[in-house]
């Protein structure tokens, strides 16, 4: 084999060669060049991503293992990651994000933790092909398909569209468990003597060098990829997550890995390169579906498979266990004295490497300029002031960006293991934490029309709306976990958007302290037709100390007093009526204009009166203002709560009043015998009482009067088809 | 009150369902596993729990139903013993032959989980006789196999005996039956009982809509409160 097949350059491969001193092996090559591609090294991101803080008073375990724990109370943990499957997920819809959700729910369990709930952030193409509309529901499918039947609920998540997507979908799937804190398993614990044995399913030439497939920029020959998608099991994968959290409960095994992106070949050298030992694996030992070269057998990764490291005396305990959950338990190696990765076939020494030129590919430092255009997608060319605001908001609230998803998550299984006390729709889905009157919060968001416009801005706006919601939820921070999609960082502008993102992401990750503990990268998100618009996406996780404190959204009361918090106007640059509504006639246009300005003290202040009003239990219902702006969060409020609402924005600029996006703004419904308390607490911020609720329609004085059962029409069905406005819901 | 709790290699409602009894108060559980050849202590109500038991594979149900600890559970049903089966317990039910009928992928084709209102027909079994007769409850669903079916002369016999318990309905009229099935099962049927009146099958999910706090409510409490009335469970307290 060529060393460019195995994805180095000339460079690297010289590099190589002189860390060795000698030419590596055909073997050794491919072992390198997987290590070395950019799904499994970040060599392009790993510079970048030391701006991210990653202290914080809740962490219980940073960046570097398979995924970060923060402390959630009563001697609990929540470990949580977000991890991408968008190439896989572009050429075989269900089978790509069915293992997407495998893939990051083994990473939980790795930590020893007990997978208790997914999210999904998808980006698609405008579902107005066929190609679309099967690519889309195929994704759905496969990540219902395999969590529901895992038995993990999937309690939220986000869908976008935006023509850059259209080939190449983006599927960010985000897992969390609980775990004890005192029995958080670690890559480095591995020690000389113990045996190296490899759980579950045998392995098969699918998902073959997958890691480098996902290196590189998607094209016409992308379908002949096949071989390298993997196939998903749910059954197997039920079966290994409770044999593993026995294994651990009951003290048997040492450390785990899961196999992900080239399988035994990055989980065992991670293993010894974090333990600091040798490690020999002996290839003619590992259970095959096929004939396959050694190459292949380290770098396929068939799923659902595990990598236990387990002191001699126990693996027959272990084996023991194994057989009750009928699942295949083989010691494939052993843990030696120092520094070498070595494999043998047949008694033959066939690669001989130091674990640390596996570990620690040499960094790539990438040409960045900022775009030429960069300054004109600041500029708008039409008047932004809307003809028809009524119009606009059935359209913003009966777009695929904004009408109810139903169709999507009723696929998923929101409930089981019992711990959802805030489910898919909601801003914030939220769950119990265990021996504890505590709930955890989980916000998902992303924004690439913000980030295209503003790369450092809109990635700020992002992340601070993230926190936003934690904040009026009544959330304390714990942490935040991030998947950065871009295109190729080879081309320099595109380069100086990632950096601008993660600089503005981890910007106000330092001034709000919220702590990064784990994250994944995807570049090369490219086809023949152009890149995808940067799109980092955030999930925070919060923690309110008492479900007593907890703040939802959509349970507003007849009467109750309606708060605008923060400045009247945000901007309506790159907001969704400027990209839905402002071009005359139909279609999309490219997101334009100038974002809002990320404002920390403003933030801060923010969060502290937010968090202020949740204990004080003083607000009905909030939300925070979000995409189409104060509009389409009243018109959301009025369609969850069923009733109707009256406001005075009292602007001059009412375009702007109704549908600017951005800042630290909220809507607060709140009962008239609270109203002081309310007030008091936002005393010094921005507060204007803009109306009433009640009544049968939304009336925006000066604007909007639109009768409830239009908004649910609008809201379920785009406006169409079969609905019953008296049950809010289809037919 | 005694309840064993089955557990097949893929079932994930059976810790749910454990949740829901220790929370109620009800007595013992027992986890049992599937391939045992007997329970460990004699129970008074054996359940078999939602999930996919053998990965669904073949058919939903089929697999789970050839397994060793259904030789068991049969017996226990044939002296009388109760046996609830929630979603894929149901469809193990149907499989095994202890129930009639069948349960078809839903109409929609599609994976479905949302709240839904069931009708109580009937409150004179040990399973229901805390609800009110003709209550409107709300059941979480969540299956992919719900539409129940059984050819016409029988689903006449079923329906003659009063063997549905519990039925799809709409909340606000009380109307019970097809047009409000999330998932096109005849005669809106989402619960049946057998002939002797101890085995009691259905999809929505009781123990989803039983501890406090969470999504979807508490309706589901009155089926374990029911179970353990007719056990005396909480007798002199």
């Amino acid at each position: 084999m060529d060393y460019r097949d195995a994805g180095l350059s000339d460079a690297e491969y010289a590099k190589i060669k002189e860390l060795l001193g000698r030419t590596p092996n055909e073997l050794e090559t491919s072992l390198i060049g997987v290590m070395w591609s950019e799904h499994c090294s970040y060599k392009s991101t790993r510079g970048l991503l030391a701006a991210f803080p990653q202290q914080g008073k809740h962490v219980a375990q940073g960046p570097g293992e398979n995924a970060g724990v923060v402390d959630c109370g009563s001697g609990w943990g929540l470990a949580f990651k977000v991890e991408s499957h968008n190439h896989p997920s572009a050429v075989a819809p269900y089978q790509g994000a069915a293992t997407g959700v495998g893939g990051i729910i083994r990473d939980i369990l790795a930590m020893g933790a007990r997978p208790v709930a997914s999210m999904d952030g998808l980006f698609f193409g405008p579902p107005d092909s066929r190609g679309q509309v099967a690519l889309a529901s195929g994704i759905v499918e496969g990540i219902a398909g395999y969590g529901n039947a895992v038995g993990v609920a999937t309690i939220g998540g986000r869908t976008f569209y935006d023509p850059c997507f259209e080939g190449n979908p983006l599927v960010n799937a985000f897992n969390c468990g609980y775990v004890r804190l005192d029995s958080i398993v670690s890559s480095k614990t591995a020690r000389a003597g113990c045996l190296v044995v490899l759980l579950g399913s045998k392995t098969g030439r699918d998902g073959i060098a997958g890691a480098s497939f996902a290196s590189k920029e998607l094209d016409e020959n992308s379908r002949e990829s096949r071989p390298q998608i993997q196939i998903g099991d749910p059954f197997e994968e039920k079966l290994l997550i409770e044999c593993c959290l026995e294994l651990h409960g009951r003290g048997l095994i040492a450390s785990m890995q899961d196999m992900g992106a080239a399988g035994i070949l990055s989980s065992s050298s991670e293993i010894a390169h974090k333990s600091g030992v040798g490690i020999e694996i002996f290839c003619e030992r590992i259970p095959l579906r096929e004939e396959m070269a050694p190459w292949e057998i380290f770098l396929s990764e068939s799923q659902e498979r595990m990598l236990l490291i387990v002191n001699p005396e126990k693996f027959e305990p272990v084996k023991a266990v194994a057989e009750r959950f009928a699942l295949e338990c083989i010691v494939i190696g052993n843990i030696v004295e120092g520094d070498r990765y070595k494999v043998f076939k047949d008694g033959e020494l066939i690669a001989d490497l130091p674990h640390s030129i596996l570990g620690d590919a040499p960094l790539l430092d990438w040409p960045s300029s900022e775009p030429a255009d960069l300054a004109k997608r600041r500029e708008t060319s039409v008047r932004m002031k809307s003809p028809d605001p009524a119009r606009d908001l059935l359209k913003l609230i009966g777009a695929p960006h904004g009408r109810e998803r139903g169709e999507i998550w009723e696929q998923y299984d929101c409930q089981v293991q019992l711990r959802t006390t805030e489910g898919p729709g909601a801003q914030v889905s939220a769950m119990t934490v265990p021996e504890s009157d505590g709930l955890v919060t989980l916000s998902m968001e992303g924004d690439p029309w913000k980030c295209r416009t503003a790369p450092f801005t809109g990635a700020a706006e992002t992340m601070a709306q993230s926190l936003r919601i934690q904040a009026v939820s009544g959330a304390e921070i714990l942490g935040m976990t991030n998947c950065l999609n871009f295109p190729s960082p080879d081309n320099p502008e595109n380069y100086y958007e990632l950096s601008e993102c993660v600089r503005g992401l981890a910007a106000v990750c330092a001034d709000m302290e919220c702590p990064v503990v784990s994250g994944n990268v995807s570049l090369y998100n490219e086809t023949p037709r152009g890149g995808i618009y940067p799109t980092p996406l955030v999930v925070t996780a919060g923690l309110v100390p008492h479900f007593a404190y907890f703040v939802r959204c959509g349970c507003a009361k007849e009467g109750d007093v309606i708060y605008l918090v923060g400045p009247t106007n945000g901007s309506l640059g790159a907001s969704r009526w400027q990209v839905l509504c402002c071009e005359p006639g139909a279609g999309q246009s490219a997101p334009r204009g100038v974002t809002w300005e990320y404002n920390p003290s403003m933030e801060r202040d923010f969060a502290v009166r937010a968090r202020t009003a949740s204990r004080k239990a003083v607000v009905g219902s909030a939300r925070v203002i979000a995409g189409g702006g104060v509009a389409v969060a009243l018109a959301k409020e009025a369609i969850y709560s069923g009733l109707g609402m009256s406001a005075n924005l009292g602007s001059l600029d009412m375009t702007a009043a109704l549908f600017s996006e951005g800042g630290p703004r909220a809507l607060y419904f709140v009962q008239p015998a609270n109203a002081e308390k309310f007030s008091f607490i936002w005393d010094g911020y921005p507060l204007m009482s803009i109306g009433r609720v009640g009544g049968e329609s939304l009336r925006i004085d000066g604007a909007i009067d639109i009768g409830l059962d239009e908004l649910r029409a609008a809201f379920y069905f785009g406006g169409l088809l079969d609905f019953d406005p008296k049950r809010g819901e289809r037919k | 009150m005694r309840s064993a709790i089955v557990v097949f290699p893929g079932s994930n409602c059976d810790r749910d369902v454990e949740k829901a009894l220790l929370y109620m108060e009800t007595g013992p559980v027992d986890m049992v596993w599937h391939d045992e050849l007997d329970f460990p202590e004699k129970p008074d109500l054996v359940i078999l729990p939602g999930g996919f038991s053998y990965g669904d594979y073949l058919r939903s149900g089929a697999l789970a139903a050839k397994s060793r600890i259904m030789g068991v559970v049969r017996s226990h049903a044939d002296s009388g013993g109760l046996v609830l089966g929630i979603c894929n317990g149901f469809q193990i039910l149907t499989e095994s032959g202890i129930l009639p009928g069948a349960l078809l992928p839903n109409a929609t084709l599609r994976f479905v989980c949302r709240p839904s209102y069931l009708r109580v027909e009937r409150n004179d079994t040990p399973f229901t006789c805390s609800f009110p007769e003709g209550e409107i409850v709300q059941f979480p669903i969540a299956h992919h196999e719900g539409l129940y079916f059984l050819p016409p002369d029988d689903l006449e016999e079923l329906e003659k005996n009063r063997r549905v318990i519990f039925r799809y309905a709409d909340p606000e009229s009380g109307e019970a039956g097809e047009d409000y099935s999330p998932n096109g099962s005849l005669h809106g049927i989402a619960g049946i009982i057998n002939e002797r009146g101890n085995v009691l099958g259905l999809m929505p999910h009781p123990e989803r809509a039983t501890v406090r706090g969470l999504i979807w409510g508490m309706d589901g409490r009155n089926v374990w409160h029911s179970l353990g009335e007719h056990f005396n469970v909480w007798e002199g307290r």
